[in-house]
């Protein structure tokens, strides 16, 4: 007997948490599916400065010689430059470190003498 | 209590049956409340079989013989914990397992994804229901852990090899592996069903194979570890195809966790990565079809049984099913950027997926082919450990190599003189220690020198990746060297995690090839009061012991051990004569030397009480480093797991942005 009631009790618990969304007043608005155009655009924008950033860290621990540095650099902050205005709707990261706020839309990275 | 048991598992059948048909509905339709629905029904089903497996352990722990499977898989005199561990001993009780595991890891990956991807759970959720839709259809009409029956005396006990206490960790750790790496197949197929072309699927399914893989890979050492001292033979991987089905979507799933790198780098390698997760799921399917199917004899299967025809049509449902949704994207999935130079860090992570891919398929090739050789000619042919030793030696020491190559390759190109500068250090440390090897005797196994050289060049790069890494970071924010050094690590988790987890590797590496290449084995038939030595150890046999343990009679040979005139001690090999199970095993004794890791390792064999022993004796050297590479790899698998709030962050910034802008 107490196995039917505890299934009886299961059941009335699953059939519950299942209509609980029909329960509400009202439908929800659909899910939020994000323009994939205006996605891509952010992806490529955060992409392009990771890239970077990370071309200046290899370049700091000797990774990368300065030649390849160079080599490398430029296109990197071409592409940077022209992803950051794509996108534009959504937010780009901000960068935390002092060191890291070069990578801004109005000033890229300049070439390193330091090395 | 068994009805209970029977109505739980109809529940969740219906539960998933629902999460199908409401969930792909509401995707279809756009339907936001029926599609939380078919998420509640998800949640539910976790519940339905959690009720399912309580009702079975109740029913283990009470030793309710009226239950089949627990009259099959335990007795009176069986001892608690592996009372316990008969929950998954037996075909019906480890399906019930996954079926607990998959629905526990699709209610978190529903209530995960609510917060971080709610646009992507739409038709995730119907996938996820139709993998809990197989395994409790399985559970309710093909192999009910329920069946009932007059309830007898006593039970027929369990298999004696599963009960040890490796036992009660190594099954449920593979299965939570194995199952979860459903979760990322149910992203990657519900962000290719919505037509996703962003990669949020990407990063949500790269955790969740990272959480499968660390557990998957940890299950396997725990397996090695139970094989080595409980089956009593002196090795840890024999390549039983078992234990190949488990190795097999491990291998997939490194080679995704490596090729995902490349795609959130460069945007590249969409199509591979999809194949992969596809793959490594797959994998893990038939994994658990050779494990059930009773088509293969080995130590770690499940006897003859009705499943396994049920197992190959869904895997086939899976294969074709996802073969389609992947071609039907094509579009989607086609890289912009191509390979600039076949040297930079993304062409080294292509051999590395390379070489994973060709082993997993040679394995793969290695345990189908005699299934295969006997379904069509009906000859059995047996593939042995000749044929993976020479494939693990042809893709495995290239695959090292690289380890120490790929971290300090720059992404894009390399130039030559940058290589030379880069890769001196390293490249002398290693010829140095080959050459120091060399003259302390290591040149007996070449092999075994050519990969403690290669291990010492990993080892060498990995250490320097750290020491430059953490230089530069001084230099950019100052502070001491340890302060910098945290600071390296907490920035960049998933990469100084992935060294870590290198090391492990490399640690695995020298502890196999120590234990393989340069061990030493001896065989004797010994009297009372004899003696025999192996290595630098004598080993005087004094005679026999026996004692009545828990659920077995316990028959040891005590065999004194000295090492250089010093006695270290008194090992006890034997056997166990199990009474309800009415089986003998094996019982070796090991001694391990905590200083140089090495384990001296006795089987008893032919042993009668008061007799002579044939005593074998193996002396394996550095062995004790796998054991300790398990609890490094998951160090750095944690690491590399641990949340990065920056990360969290810039990812909530981007998708979480673009939905309110989609919502507005």
């Amino acid at each position: 007997m107490i196995e039917v009631v505890l299934a009886a009790l299961l059941a009335a618990a699953v059939v519950l948490i299942v209509a609980v969304p029909f329960l509400r007043a009202d439908e929800p608005p659909p899910a939020a599916e994000p323009g994939q155009d205006a996605l891509a655009a952010a992806e490529e924008r955060d992409r392009a400065l990771a890239e970077l950033k990370e071309l200046e860290f290899d370049h700091r621990t000797g990774k990368i010689t300065d030649e390849d540095y160079r080599a490398l650099v430029q296109p990197l902050r071409r592409r940077a430059a022209e992803t950051l205005g794509n996108g534009a709707s959504l937010p780009n990261e901000t960068p935390e470190h002092p060191s890291e706020q070069h990578f801004s839309a109005r000033s890229l990275p300049s070439s390193r003498q330091d090395r | 209590m068994p009805d209970l048991g029977r109505a739980a598992l109809i529940v969740c059948l219906g539960l998933a049956v629902y999460a199908v048909v409401a969930g792909a509905f509401a995707a279809s339709t756009r339907r936001r409340r029926l599609a939380e629905s078919a998420e509640n029904a998800i949640l539910a089903s976790f519940l339905a079989a959690l009720v399912a497996s309580c009702v079975l352990l109740s029913a283990l722990l009470r030793h309710d013989f009226s239950f089949v499977y627990v009259w099959r898989h335990t007795s009176l005199e069986l001892p608690r914990p592996y009372t316990v561990s008969a929950f998954w001993g037996g075909q019906e009780g480890s399906l019930l397992l996954w079926l607990l595991v998959l629905t526990g890891f699709s209610a978190a990956a529903v209530l995960l994804g609510r917060r971080s991807a709610p646009s992507l759970l739409a038709w995730t959720v119907p996938v996820l229901g139709a993998v809990t839709v197989f395994f409790s259809f399985l559970l309710v009409a093909v192999a009910s852990p329920f069946a009932t029956q007059a309830a007898p005396a006593d039970g027929l006990g369990l298999n004696p090899s599963l009960q040890n206490p490796y036992m009660l960790a190594h099954p449920p750790f593979l299965y939570l592996g194995f199952v979860g790496l459903t979760i990322p197949f149910a992203f990657a197929m519900g962000a290719l069903a919505a037509r996703r072309s962003d990669e949020l699927w990407v990063v949500i399914t790269r955790r969740w194979t990272l959480v499968a893989w660390m557990l998957l890979g940890f299950g396997q050492l725990l397996g090695a570890h139970w094989a080595y001292v409980e089956v009593g033979w002196g090795g840890y991987f024999a390549w039983d195809p078992v234990e190949n089905a488990a190795l097999m979507p491990w291998l997939a799933a490194t080679a995704f966790l490596h090729s995902v790198m490349i795609q959130e780098k460069r945007g590249m390698l969409k199509i591979w990565n999809v194949l992969l997760v596809v793959g490594a799921f797959a994998l893990a399917l038939f994994g658990t079809f050779l494990t059930r199917s009773g088509i293969l004899s080995s130590i770690h299967s499940f006897t003859e049984s009705s499943i396994g025809p049920w197992f190959l049509g869904f895997i086939g449902v899976v294969v074709a099913g996802s073969t389609a949704l992947i071609l039907s994207r094509l579009p989607l999935l086609r890289s912009k950027t191509r390979l600039e130079s076949p040297v930079s860090r993304e062409a080294t992570f292509l051999y590395n997926n390379l070489l994973l891919v060709a082993f997993c398929l040679t394995i793969l090739w290695g345990v189908a082919y005699p299934i295969l050789t006997e379904a069509l000619r009906g000859e059995p042919v047996t593939v042995g450990p000749p044929y993976y030793n020479f494939f693990l030696k042809a893709f495995g020491l290239p695959l090292l190599i690289l380890m120490g190559i790929g971290p300090l390759i720059a992404w894009r190109r390399a130039s030559l003189r940058g290589l030379g500068r880069i890769f001196a250090w390293p490249l002398g440390v290693a010829v140095a220690s080959g050459v120091l090897l060399l003259a302390l005797g290591a040149g007996s196994s070449i092999p075994g020198l050519v990969g403690y050289t290669f291990c010492v060049f990993v080892l060498a790069s990995i250490v320097l990746e750290f020491v430059r890494g953490t230089r530069a970071r001084q230099a950019l924010s100052g502070g001491s060297g340890p302060a910098a050094f945290a600071q390296l690590v907490g920035r960049n988790r998933r990469r100084y995690g992935g060294y870590v987890v290198h090391a492990s590797i490399v640690l695995l590496a020298i502890g196999v090839i120590g234990s393989s290449a340069y061990d030493t084995t001896r065989e004797q038939r010994l009297q009372p009061g004899e003696s025999m030595t192996v290595r630098d150890y004598t080993l005087t046999y004094q005679g026999t012991t026996q004692e009545r343990g828990p659920n077995a009679v316990e028959l040891r040979a005590l065999v004194d051990v000295e090492r250089d005139g010093e006695r270290l001690g008194t090992m006890r090999p034997g056997k166990n004569s199990y009474l309800a199970e009415q089986q003998v095993s094996n019982e070796s004794a090991i001694r391990s030397d905590r200083l140089n890791g090495e384990d001296l390792f006795l089987i008893a064999e032919q042993l009668q009480p008061g007799g002579p022993v044939f005593l074998k004796a193996l002396v394996k050297p550095l062995v004790n480093l796998i054991w300790i590479a398990g609890f490094v790899f998951v160090g750095g698998a944690l690491i590399a797991l641990w949340p990065d709030a920056r990360e969290q962050r810039r990812l909530a910034l981007r998708y979480g942005r673009a939905e309110a802008l989609a919502r507005a």
